[in-house]
């Protein structure tokens, strides 16, 4: 999908007022936005010492990144001495070309691949494809998304912009091998049909392609956690199983993983544990009942560890757990596509300059209320809106700033850094705009705030400013 | 209800829509504070430089913020009748100064006298009750920046409660943002509608007639839409009504218009 190598992230504001308009989407964010939001609350509501845990999972992730060279080397060692080997990529085309030999060694027809953010960011499907190669995503969301040819619109829950009944169409078009009158009305039909669908395509597979939620430094394991169990066929049942994880997720020792998911499954679905919390380290050993020939990690860079030591740094501390899309009012009210590129959300907002740059990205920053939400229930205590800030500061510095905000702005600086003007400016203002909203007290139409006026109209003033009525007050009193 | 001896001078920081658009708040800020004892005085002032700050104009906020710091020296507190006003003091003025460490020392102490008026009443002077009547049912919404950063919440509803008259039904998501977010609602303004729309739906859903919050961008931006759809809820700050002044009409609405609340 072209998509990956073109974001239409600059298109935000054109992308939102599509999916605005769209009936179907709408109707699953409605019931997107009550649902996990109910969930983790109540998930938390179970475990008083949930603010706790989260700051002992921030501590962990705060140390790793400090340290991150060492734990990296740690790591690597681990995986060559449990018979693995770990590719270093800089950038995704490196990611790309890696997978693509390992694919190539094995004669690879086709893969089965996991649920991977990283896949996604690295448009790996695409290249797959191109080289000859056939993708199968045994992600149930994943999946649904490829046979319709469209991105995740959300990091743990990629077709959630969809409704039920427009998945039940997908399944008639695509699995025409199916009865036509079969009965697709509940969801746990389709989940049948999916799985007996890809269940064939799994024993074919030759190579198998996962993410991760940990890289564990102190074992060389690779850590996965979903609710399907899918990832565990994709990794056990091929030749060979790659890994494909960014950077961050390396994290110390098990036990610091274990911290962690305890934070992890409650923000991202209010389940106290995900359903299938799966290890794997190294290839098969001898008297292993499964496991694949060979086993690869592909590390991902990709603009990572340019954040180490900057304002962004933090930002690496995110475990992808999605709350903080769960809990905005801007998703929920335009979905993950608008964003345009593979994070939506606030996650995206400040994530997404950092990999594509911020002349593609920058519109996604400004699209906060700043409401603070997104802060609030991130379990890694992520300061989301001030890294969106940092942002606007580097637009501002370079000029990228929309042309009349930043003159509106400079305009306001200016009488905001010189009292005596401003309260004679403000009040000249003030008495003319009260003067418009005369009759009615609001005024229906304002010259460069068309933003506002088109759906809402603008409160009058009351007429003359607190300020210079207070002063008459004051000289009242004093005589 | 304070200490005895002299009195707490409080410098009230009206903030720049207060200033502007509704000078009834001002007045019933000064009238809140009066009544619990403190010596109010209004030093002529502009902005807290919120709007700069949320831009990325950093040199521009700082500078104003500066002139704020210097503005409110002679204080004791610094009180806004807004919890983004006060967040900004109170918790962005220190990150402006990051890099240098004398005017960081200047801002923490600073930031350490800035409240929120209604957490103020509450929590350093002790209010534990007005003297207000107010015959109606209203709806109360969290504005973000005073719940989040602030922690107004219990507050103004513990206040509420002590008005004479007043029945509180609550929203039911009464701590989500309405949309406003400063030139976000302006430049984002398709997007700011369907937020707030949700809220116009949440309110309409209490029946209650009257809207309060103790945020005037929220208050303008609900109120902006409420009346773009026809609703005849009346939308007032919450310090107008704890002070008992609500004569004037609700924010846009006419000056000689029906009278509500
Ligand atoms: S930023 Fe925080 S809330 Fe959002 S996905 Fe990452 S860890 Fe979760």
């Amino acid at each position: 999908m072209s998509v990956h190598a073109h974001p239409t992230t600059p298109q935000f504001s054109a992308n939102a007022h599509r999916a605005m308009g769209d009936g179907n989407l709408q109707e699953a964010l409605a019931r997107l936005r009550v649902g996990f939001s109910t969930r983790r609350a109540a998930a938390i509501a179970d475990l008083p010492e949930f603010d706790a845990l989260r700051d002992a999972a921030r501590d962990i992730k705060i140390h790793t990144l400090a340290h991150l060279d060492l734990y990296i080397e740690a790591y690597e060692q681990r995986v060559k001495e449990s018979g693995g080997h770990v590719h270093f990529a800089r950038t995704a085309e490196e990611a790309r070309r890696i997978v693509l030999d390992i694919c190539a060694a094995h004669g690879a027809k086709t893969v089965a691949k996991g649920k991977s953010m990283i896949s996604e960011e690295i448009a790996l499907n695409d290249a797959l494809i191109a080289a000859g190669v056939r993708p199968i995503e045994t992600d149930l969301g994943e999946y649904i998304i490829q046979l319709r040819g469209e991105m995740p619109s959300h990091i743990i829950g990629p077709a959630v912009h969809l409704t039920k009944d427009q998945v039940e169409a997908d399944f008639r078009r695509a699995h025409t091998h199916l009865p036509h009158d079969r009965d697709l009305t509940e969801p746990s039909a389709m989940l049948a049909e999916a799985r007996a669908v890809l269940r064939e395509k799994f024993i074919a597979a030759d190579v198998g392609i996962t993410g991760a939620n940990f890289l564990i430094a102190e074992t060389g394991t690779s850590v996965i956690v979903t609710n399907e169990g899918n990832g565990d066929l994709s990794q056990t049942l091929p030749k060979a199983h790659i890994v494909l994880a960014s950077l961050e997720k390396i994290t110390p020792t098990l036990e610091d993983a274990a911290q962690i998911l305890r934070v992890l499954a409650r923000s991202a679905t209010g389940q106290e544990m995900s359903v299938y919390t799966t290890f794997a380290t190294g290839p098969r050993r001898a008297g292993d009942p499964d496991g694949p020939q060979e086993y690869h990690v592909v590390l991902l860079d990709n603009g990572r560890s340019a954040m180490l030591g900057t304002e962004f740094e933090d930002m690496l501390r995110c475990i992808r757990c999605g709350a903080c899309m769960n809990h905005c009012p801007v998703y929920h009210a335009v979905g993950g596509h608008a964003y345009g590129w593979v994070y939506p959300g606030p996650m995206g907002a400040v994530l997404t300059p950092s990999l594509i740059g911020v002349e593609k990205g920058g519109q996604l920053p400004n699209a906060s209320t700043f409401c603070g939400k997104c802060e609030d229930v991130c379990p890694m205590r992520i300061p989301l809106p001030k890294m969106m800030r940092h942002w606007r500061e580097r637009e501002f510095e370079r000029h990228m700033t929309a042309r009349p905000q930043r003159a509106g702005l400079g305009v306001w600086a200016f009488f905001a850094k010189r009292p005596a003007l401003y309260r004679l400016g403000t009040a000249l203002a003030m008495r003319a705009l009260a003067f418009t909203g005369r009759t009615t007290g609001r005024i229906s139409k304002l010259p460069l705030a068309g933003g506002w006026t088109a759906t809402r109209d603008f409160p009058a003033p009351q007429g003359r400013t607190f300020q210079s009525q207070w002063r008459d007050r004051t000289k009242a009193k004093a005589r | 209800m304070v200490e005895t001896g002299r009195k707490i001078r409080v410098g009230l920081f009206a903030t720049c829509l207060v200033d502007l658009f509704r000078p009834t708040v001002g007045f019933a800020a000064v009238k809140l504070l009066e009544d619990a004892g403190c010596v109010v005085e209004v030093p002529a002032q502009t902005c807290c430089g919120q709007p700069a700050f949320n831009s990325g104009d950093t040199n521009a906020a700082r500078a104003i913020a500066l002139q704020a710091i210097e503005t409110f020296a002679p204080y004791d507190y610094v009180v806004a009748p807004s919890g983004s006003c006060a967040g900004m003091m109170a918790k962005h003025y220190p990150e402006l100064f990051e890099h240098d460490p004398e005017l960081r020392a200047r801002a923490i102490a600073f930031s350490a006298k800035a409240f929120e008026l209604v957490s103020f009443l509450v929590d350093v002077l002790g209010v534990t009750r007005v003297a207000a009547r107010f015959p109606h049912s209203v709806a109360y919404h969290d504005s973000c920046s005073g719940l989040r950063e602030m922690s107004v919440q219990a507050q103004p509803r513990a206040l509420l409660e002590t008005v004479e008259g007043l029945e509180l039904r609550e929203l039911s998501e009464a701590d989500t943002c309405c949309g406003f977010g400063g030139a976000f609602a302006v430049k984002f303004g398709e997007i700011s509608t369907a937020i707030v729309d949700r809220k116009t739906q949440d309110v309409a859903a209490t029946g209650a007639p009257v809207l309060l919050a103790g945020d005037l961008g929220c208050l303008m931006n609900i109120a902006g839409r409420l009346k773009r759809q026809g609703s005849s809820v009346a939308v007032r700050h919450v310090a107008e009504v704890l002070a008992g002044m609500t004569e004037a009409p609700p924010i846009a609405e006419a000056p000689a218009g029906p009278k509500k609340g």
